[in-house]
């Protein structure tokens, strides 16, 4: 089974957002960035159908040299091989096409996406890909079986989940629950070695058009302060959210 | 050339986000002085639409139950086309999200989901959106003909503006090739508000010590008519389903009232739950960063203040009732 898992460059969950250029740049000055955290559930998953099943992992970014540590951090999780299309990522529509066009060239399995990147948050990639490519396409995806050319696969829904059944080749747009927190693994020195000699393709751009363009960026207004209630006095809270808030 | 508004149901009922998105649909209508179509499927209720605006509704009585993002993406697909639709407007439900984008490659479509408020303006076509996990708002300018937007929930709300209503039946032909994901089963809780549909969502953190204490979360929940969420220590931890984790890299948050119980709002936290109205924190640490962001706070002991937080609501409910 050849399986590719693709990963986004994004600041680091615990990251303060700032913008420069007038509030039209995302401002990375001092900004730490890891595998997209969607993503590397998914990778995760693909690891493990590397030990249990034989399959084949290829990671893959639509980024800039800058990006290149953490497709390495990647390698040294375990995955195979790496390709980095060689683009700044700046339209959702562009990157599906992208990745499609390595798609049509190495006829992949299986597609492990990330539901959605946590900068951008646009969730559009995989779905486009899928559509893109006429493969089949599960998203919000939480649990993943492959059993020869049938996977299972379980995906979130309001309320509960639903079991689906479909042949491959197939993309998933996954999250939290293809593998658990516990599961995910933090490189050891010996995954980092090896990953510094495992080949990392770059590759230049097909020419595929922007549909869109983030013209700037805005921070949230400033809150006010918090009303701080007496726990002696909840009569006053009732009195706030129905009167004030007008919630109750 | 309507806008086209694709009106979401469950159970054959419309789901309230189709008439916020209907709503949301109306007001561009008027931006481009045009009128707005909506497509449904397998719902009855449908000339409640009316009331939010749309003047036709294209209804398809599709022969399978079960959601099929390809087979819906190929309805609103044809029924753009058929409307010659420059916006295409859906909620920004599980079902939605998982079609939207099928449906704008078939549409050759720019796209926009986490859509907040009405277009900036529409020659160029530019909206605000949520960003960087509701940390920041981004304005997306969409090029191609065609924009296909997904519109964050509570964002915009419902606006009544009745027009006359007609009614078509629309059916589409789907391959065996667009139902190739066989849904095999369905696993739901029942009777219980969940997430995605509440207006009020109670939610607990480690703060509350151990699992056999969400007993008072859960009654104050039932006394609002709340969904119970959690932090994802707590799912983490395996004291409460990974269903209910809500914040960053859980589920995201955008309801009418939020109350924080023993939660002590780590970044990613309020990142999922910051498009709520308004938030309400619990927590015996007056340092606890949710006080930042909070509308109103107690400081105190949770397992003290619940038990009569809830009586006095249920007070307040009878009262007014």
């Amino acid at each position: 089974m050849k399986i590719l898992v693709c990963i986004s460059h994004v600041p680091d969950t615990t990251s303060k957002i700032n913008f420069t250029n007038g509030d039209t740049e995302f401002d990375t000055n001092g900004v730490q960035f890891v595998i997209n955290p969607n993503d590397e559930f998914g990778l995760t998953r693909a690891i493990w159908f590397q030990e249990q099943q034989g399959a084949h992992v290829t990671v893959l970014n639509v980024g800039g040299a800058e990006t290149e540590p953490t497709l390495r951090k990647a390698l040294a999780i375990g995955a195979n091989d790496a390709i980095r299309i060689n683009t700044n990522p700046t339209d959702g529509f562009a990157v599906a096409a992208q990745i499609a066009e390595v798609c049509k060239q190495n006829n992949y399995d299986l597609i492990i996406c990330g539901k959605e990147s946590l900068d951008y948050n646009g969730g559009m990639v995989p779905g486009m890909l899928a559509a893109m490519l006429g493969y089949n396409f599960v998203n919000s995806c939480i649990d993943l079986k492959v059993e020869g050319t049938q996977a299972t696969t379980a995906r979130e829904i309001d309320g509960g989940k639903e079991i689906a059944s479909c042949s491959l080749p197939l993309v998933v747009g996954g999250q939290k629950g293809l593998v658990e927190e516990k599961d995910l693994r933090i490189p050891n020195m010996r995954g980092i070695m090896t990953a510094r000699t495992k080949p990392l393709q770059v590759m230049e751009p097909s020419g595929a058009d922007n549909k869109t363009k983030a013209v700037k960026f805005e921070k949230p207004a400033p809150k006010s302060a918090v009303k701080l209630v007496d726990a002696n006095n909840l009569d006053q809270l009732i009195d706030l959210l129905h009167n004030e808030a007008k919630v109750l | 050339m309507s806008v086209l508004v694709y009106a979401e149901s469950n159970d054959g009922k419309l789901k309230k986000v189709a008439l916020e998105a209907a709503s949301y649909a109306k007001k561009v209508a008027d931006m481009l002085q045009t009128t707005v179509t909506a497509v449904t499927v397998n719902a009855n209720d449908t000339d409640v639409l009316g009331n939010y605006g749309v003047s036709k509704v294209l209804k398809v009585n599709a022969s399978w139950n079960d959601f099929n993002a390809n087979a819906v993406a190929k309805i609103l697909h044809q029924a753009a086309v058929k409307e010659n639709s420059s916006v295409v407007i859906l909620p920004g439900t599980t079902d939605a999200m998982y079609l939207a984008p099928i449906a704008t490659v078939a549409l050759q479509a720019s796209f926009a989901s986490n859509v907040v408020a009405l277009p900036e303006s529409t020659t160029p076509f530019v909206v605000k959106r949520t960003a960087f996990s509701n940390k920041a708002f981004n304005f997306t300018q969409l090029d191609a003909a065609v924009k296909v937007l997904c519109i964050a929930k509570n964002a915009f709300g419902l606006h009544e503006d009745a027009v006359a209503i007609s009614t078509e039946d629309f059916s589409v032909e789907v391959s065996a090739s667009d139902l190739g994901v066989k849904v095999q089963n369905v696993e739901k809780t029942t009777g219980k508000v969940t997430i995605a549909d509440a207006e009020v969502v109670v939610s607990g953190g480690r703060g509350l010590k151990g699992p056999e204490n969400w007993g008072m979360l859960e009654e104050l929940a039932q006394t609002l008519g709340a969904a119970t969420a959690c932090s994802k220590p707590v799912s983490d931890l395996g004291w409460r389903p990974h269903s209910e984790h809500v914040g960053q890299t859980g589920k995201p948050v955008a309801t009418n009232l939020y109350i924080a119980i023993g939660i002590s709002g780590a970044i990613q936290h309020i990142a999922g739950i910051n498009s709520s109205k308004v938030k309400v924190v619990i927590n015996s640490d007056p340092e606890a960063p949710f006080f930042k962001v909070a509308d109103y706070g107690i400081v105190g002991d949770a397992f003290d203040i619940v038990p009569r937080l809830t009586q006095k609501i249920k007070e307040f409910k009878m009262q007014n009732a």
